[in-house]
């Protein structure tokens, strides 16, 4: 173990760190424009009926196909790992701030509208405040994927913990495999709590303890 | 304040003025269109045709957002805001017209010092029971002391011992702050007790624009008598004494003997007779006490008729009678129509059936 860590520890470390920052940049990406588009559908209830399924099934296309489309369009540089990691990252956020939206109880936004807000005011102080729980398990869900999705940027070779998975798998040997996919795997539990912690927090008391939308 | 407007599919030329500082309730069946004549007063829900004024100032010259904040607005469903605690849902309005941070909480603490409910300022809706939550969604729209209140069926959802302390501090804040109130219900005996102005309406039409009193007294229709029924019997508990009346009553001539007077008491299980003379107009009451005292040296009735029992017309106040029953322990009250003639008697019993019915109905 001493010996294996005086071999790869730095490499590691490195690794982790690259996989890291693909994860959170792919999330918060992914987040500001699942965020955006999830509030342009619920404004559109109509189309988005029409435009989300659609969008379901672009979902399903295999990272590694799309990643490596991306590849030969864009080439070998970290920029395309982060765009599909992204636009993967932007899904389950897109579809749960849409779903919290509609979700929201009709009696709130009277309320609302009875009070004198406007849609904006009524966005910001009643409906995303109400969707948020929801949002955040699409963060959630977004983060722990990214973190295996990740592990494809090593196939065209940028990095990450991928690369020890990738040069285990290609040289035979499973203690590189490991070396990649353990701390990928924990990384994911990490994440995933963390940011559980963090709704926790952030969620007002009265939204706790199953409260209804 | 002045409200008119013309012909939609479902209010067909609507057209009232309301005061200012009125308790204004609408009432009529479902479908009638009272909670959309209370939403176009805030542009939740916008007439076709016809206008709305207040103070003389049309609302569709005014921003929808602008005239919904200087209007309170409270429903059913309660809807206080989840994610807010109760003083945050209290500052609701006050924050978005931009108060100031310490007129807020000045505001709120007032607000909630109305209710008695200030130790509740920082909890969640979800923390209080339904009663309390309404109180609050009161207190919402009450906070930017709006001249006029919308209230959609606020008590509708709440249990009926809380629903009544909750009229009575409506009424109470309302004749306190000065506020003109639109409330739409369905429940008649909540219009009675809370309104100056009672808006019956039917078909998107306003049938009958009264007073309670005066709704009771004269309902325009049978629909309103219907929604009326049961709170006409309870709350307009019938005066006059001819709803306590007892008419199969016997009488006896004055000049009849005393033996058939005795028998015919015996046979009816009864100790006085009422007495009339030729023409059926009532002359006294004979007793059985007098009629043993007296049968062996009298052969009529008509010496032993006494006139202390006490009479009243028809048309009279009935308290005065049920007083005096139970003043003087007399068994019955003599009541005479216009020309003297003997209308029927009221009685303790009489006065329990007649009250028994107006409570149950005719059971």
């Amino acid at each position: 173990m001493a010996a294996l860590l005086a071999t790869y520890g730095a490499l590691l470390w490195r690794a982790i760190w690259v996989h890291l920052a693909y994860v959170a940049g792919a999330v918060a990406a992914g987040f500001v424009m699942g965020l955006l588009l999830g509030v342009l559908l619920s404004r559109v209830p109509r189309i988005s009926g029409v435009l989300i399924p659609l969008l379901s099934v672009f979902q399903t296309i295999p990272g590694l196909v799309f990643i490596g489309l991306l590849f030969l369009w864009l080439g070998m540089q970290p920029a395309t790992v982060l765009i599909a990691l992204s636009i993967y990252a932007m899904f389950p956020i897109l579809k749960n701030t849409y779903a919290g939206i509609l979700g929201v109880d009709e009696r709130y936004l009277e309320a609302a509208r009875g009070c004198g807000m406007s849609a904006f005011q009524q966005l910001t102080r009643v409906e995303l405040p109400l969707a948020m729980p929801m949002i955040l398990a699409g963060v959630r869900m977004a983060a722990v994927y990214t973190v295996s999705w990740a592990v494809l940027a090593a196939m065209i070779g940028l990095g990450g913990l991928g690369d020890f998975v990738y040069q285990g798998t290609s040289s035979n040997n499973n203690t590189l495999i490991l070396l990649g996919a353990i701390p990928a795997a924990v990384l994911a539990v990490v994440i995933g709590s963390a940011i559980d912690i963090l709704a926790r927090r952030i969620t007002p008391r009265g939204l706790q303890g199953g409260t209804k939308l | 304040m002045t409200k008119t407007y013309g012909k939609t599919k479902i209010l067909t030329g609507l057209n009232i003025t309301i005061e200012d500082g009125q308790f204004v309730v609408l009432i009529g069946p479902s479908g009638c269109g009272k909670t959309t004549t209370l939403k176009t007063v805030n542009r939740l829900i916008e007439p076709d045709s016809g206008e709305i004024l207040i103070d003389g100032k049309n609302i569709m010259e005014t921003d929808k957002v602008e005239l919904r904040r200087r209007i309170g607005y409270v429903i059913q469903q309660i809807g206080l805001f989840p994610n807010m605690t109760v003083a945050q849902n209290v500052c609701v309005v006050p924050r978005l017209l931009k108060y100031p941070k310490e007129r807020c909480n000045e505001i709120v603490e007032k607000m909630l010092s109305l209710v008695h409910m200030e130790q509740y300022a920082d909890k969640y809706p979800s923390e209080l029971s339904g009663g309390q939550q309404q109180r609050i969604g009161v207190l919402r729209a009450l906070a930017a002391s709006p001249p006029i209140v919308l209230m959609d069926e606020p008590f509708g959802a709440l249990d009926p011992v809380t629903r009544e302390s909750l009229q009575d501090e409506i009424k109470d804040l309302q004749k306190k702050l000065g506020k003109t109130i639109l409330f739409v219900t369905h429940d008649m005996s909540e219009a009675l007790k809370l309104a100056d102005l009672i808006l019956f309406m039917d078909a998107g039409q306003i049938i009958q624009a009264a007073s309670p009193e005066e709704m009771l007294e004269n309902p325009a229709n049978d629909l309103v008598r219907s929604f009326l029924g049961k709170q006409l019997a309870e709350s307009n508990v019938p005066l006059k004494v001819e709803h306590y009346l007892r008419t199969n009553i016997r009488t006896v001539q004055k000049n009849r003997g005393i033996l058939e007077c005795a028998e015919k008491m015996a046979r009816s299980n009864v100790d006085t007779l009422i007495v009339v003379d030729e023409d059926k107009r009532y002359a006294g009451t004979v007793s059985i006490a007098d009629i043993h005292k007296w049968k062996q040296d009298l052969r009529s009735i008509e010496p032993l008729v006494r006139q202390t029992m006490m009479t009243v017309r028809i048309g009279e106040d009935a308290r005065t009678c049920i007083d005096h029953l139970i003043e003087t322990g007399e068994n019955y009250v003599v009541v005479l129509n216009e020309d003297d003639t003997v209308a029927g008697i009221i009685t303790k019993t009489s006065i329990a059936r007649a009250v028994a019915e107006n409570l149950w109905g005719d059971a």
